[in-house]
């Protein structure tokens, strides 16, 4: 749907974004994701056409959108301020990309409380914007890039503006239009959270440069880089040492767990040379309540600070060997008791816990 | 507390009195049956109203200055709008010296404008007519525009221009669609304050005017026979009244055209 090639762009001698490849497919919810100042908006705005690449070229629909203006794409955008016009109602609002399509008053008229009907906002029509809350502001802006039905929708942070309760029930009212309409989605945003909610495949971007494109789970399953794993929830690095690299994996020494055989699978971004970074999650740890001996790895440790979040209980571990203790968390059940700070712990793990790291 | 607000209330009575007390002179001795401006009065009269109607001189200044004013303050409303839009809009190198030199002639001595626009004229072989006044009055009123031109594109948020684009819009429908409706409110306090400053203004009018007489050089000239002074004090109730008639529309259309917007319309005078 959208190929994106080689793109750079830079604004004087500041490169905003360096080489980027990505193929976005239709469709699909793609998120953008990255800290703030990574070149995402950007990129956003070069398939919106508000900005040209310096180098590269964008490809919709097998057509190439060098000096395409933005309003010859078939992209719409909903911005982060909304920008909904403040001088016309919301039913202007909606009707406003609708000029150059043929079709009577009542036909515009019935379109527009279809569309508004779809994102919720059925008899707002004669509502002036400034009588709106932010997340019908947010419900227009969509409805008026909608009304168009455009082969792309463009997202650029739209729930950042929202409380966290709103900004939650958009999120799934989002994913569910998508589905609904089928229109490739692209969706900028530095919420980790919201990406892995909502997306079929992210593109992780630091600094211009896409760090990993991948579907949600294999993106905080398998992140290929140290700096990918940590931006995405939490994880927890230890030293590791290539012992022997064997056709199913790599033997490797890591401090404070030991000894540990590592599939392929677990080393995405590759090995190369023999001193290593592993990556742990803390739900890929797990503590040992009773002596009962369960196949896999163990150490010996101690609680060092306990957080309890009603569901899940977070422990700070030191394990013999490390200086920084590991974060480890653990679903609360009925039978699982709490560990106070200063409780001896034993820490387990299985073969796909540990992740290899260049 | 009490105290205190007794003596700030009588503190701005005195500062308004001081501020409005002698225009209110000007339509009390522009009816006054007397050719001394002087209590008492003696007796209400239209006479000097009526000899506005036959001073030949006085139309030609009048209309000379009206077409002065309005040919000034949409050149410099135009020119403003560019200069606003510059500023607010684009990076360019020196940018702030350049902005300042366009709101440098606000605190330029008019006369030293004056005298200097008069060098520069005749150097340049122009003749003096209207068209070197309206010149001149560009250049003072063109900074007014900007300032107040500059605040309403500042207020205009960048994205919502995108978006008419983004919706399939020209550049041009996007100009007559979002930009200038919302805008509109500044361009009209700009066209009122410039057509304003012109139409009263006297130093470079006087420098630049050659044969032709403005409706200020008009009055001067007229302050030198006392017998006319009470025609002046009509030709004065006449302006008032325009003038206040003026910024009552204006204040009525931004009032009414940010209401559109929502904003709180009381907020900041003009």
């Amino acid at each position: 749907m959208i190929r994106i090639n080689c793109v750079s762009k830079r604004f004087g001698d500041i490169r905003a974004l360096d080489e980027v490849s990505a193929e976005i497919h239709e469709s699909e919810f793609f998120s953008l994701l990255g800290p703030s100042g990574c070149g995402k908006t950007t990129l956003l705005r070069m398939i919106a056409g508000f900005d040209e690449p310096s180098e590269g070229e964008i490809f919709i629909d097998g057509k190439s959108m060098d000096g395409v203006p933005p309003n010859r794409r078939p992209t719409n955008m909903v911005f982060q301020s909304y920008a909904i016009f403040p001088h016309l109602n919301v039913a202007e609002n909606v009707a406003y990309g609708l000029h150059a399509r043929k079709g009577t008053r009542v036909e515009i008229r019935r379109q527009v409380a279809e569309t508004l009907d779809m994102v919720g906002l059925a008899g707002f029509e004669d509502r002036q914007p400034h009588a709106l809350s932010g997340g019908q502001k947010q419900r227009v802006a969509l409805a008026r890039a909608l009304i168009l039905k455009p082969k792309v929708l463009l997202l650029d942070e739209p729930l950042s503006a929202l409380d966290r309760q709103l900004r939650e029930q958009m999120q799934t009212e989002l994913r569910h239009l998508q589905r609904a309409v089928g229109i490739t989605f692209v969706f900028v945003t530095h919420d980790q959270e919201e990406a892995l909610t909502m997306s079929d495949r992210i593109a992780v971007i630091f600094e211009g440069k896409v760090a990993q494109l991948d579907s949600p789970l294999e993106l905080y399953r398998r992140p290929v880089t140290k700096r990918v794993g940590e931006f995405i929830g939490v994880m927890n690095f230890l030293g590791a040492r290539l012992l022997a690299e064997e056709s199913g994996g790599y033997e490797v020494e890591v401090e404070g767990l030991g000894r540990v055989k590592v599939p392929k699978r677990q080393a995405p971004g590759g090995v190369s040379g023999s001193r290593l970074t592993a990556g742990i999650r803390p739900e890929m740890l797990t503590l040992e309540f009773d002596d009962a001996e369960i196949p896999g790895r163990r150490a010996n440790g101690k609680v060092v600070d306990t957080q309890y979040l009603g569901d899940m209980t977070y422990y700070e571990i030191a394990l013999e060997g490390i200086g920084k203790p590991l974060t480890l968390s653990m679903r609360n059940t009925a039978d699982r008791p709490i560990l106070e700070p200063g409780t001896a712990a034993k820490v387990r793990w299985g073969p796909d816990s540990v992740l290899l790291l260049n | 507390m009490r105290r205190k607000s007794g003596a700030l209330a009588v503190y701005a009575a005195a500062f308004l009195v001081f501020l409005y007390a002698p225009a209110i002179l000007l339509p009390v001795f522009a009816f006054n049956d007397s050719k001394i401006i002087a209590f008492p009065l003696s007796g209400f009269t239209l006479e000097w109203f009526r000899q506005i109607l036959g001073a030949d001189a006085l139309h030609d200044a009048t209309l000379n200055s009206l077409f002065i004013a309005m040919t000034t303050a949409v050149l410099a409303t135009a020119l403003g709008t560019f200069a606003a839009r510059a500023a607010t809009r684009y990076k360019f190198p020196a940018k702030a010296g350049i902005m300042g030199l366009v709101m440098t002639p606000l605190v330029l001595p008019e006369i030293i404008v004056g005298v200097s626009l008069l060098v520069a004229i005749l150097q340049l072989g122009m003749e003096l007519s209207l068209f070197t006044i309206i010149l001149g009055h560009v250049l003072i009123c063109t900074p007014f525009s900007a300032a107040i031109l500059g605040s309403a594109f500042q207020n205009l948020d960048n994205s919502l221009e995108e978006a008419s684009i983004d919706l399939g819009r020209s550049r041009f429908d996007t100009f007559r669609l979002i930009t200038l409706p919302l805008v509109l409110p500044g361009v009209l306090a700009s066209l009122l304050v410039s057509f304003t400053i012109s139409l009263d203004e006297f130093i470079i009018a006087f420098f630049l005017a050659g044969n032709e007489t403005t409706l200020p050089i008009y009055i001067w000239g007229q302050l030198r026979f006392p017998q006319k002074i009470p025609t002046l004090m009509a030709v004065g109730t006449v302006l008032l009244a325009a003038s206040l008639t003026l910024l009552a529309t204006a204040e009525f259309l931004r009032r009414s055209s940010i209401r559109r917007t929502g904003a709180d319309a009381a907020k900041g005078l003009m």
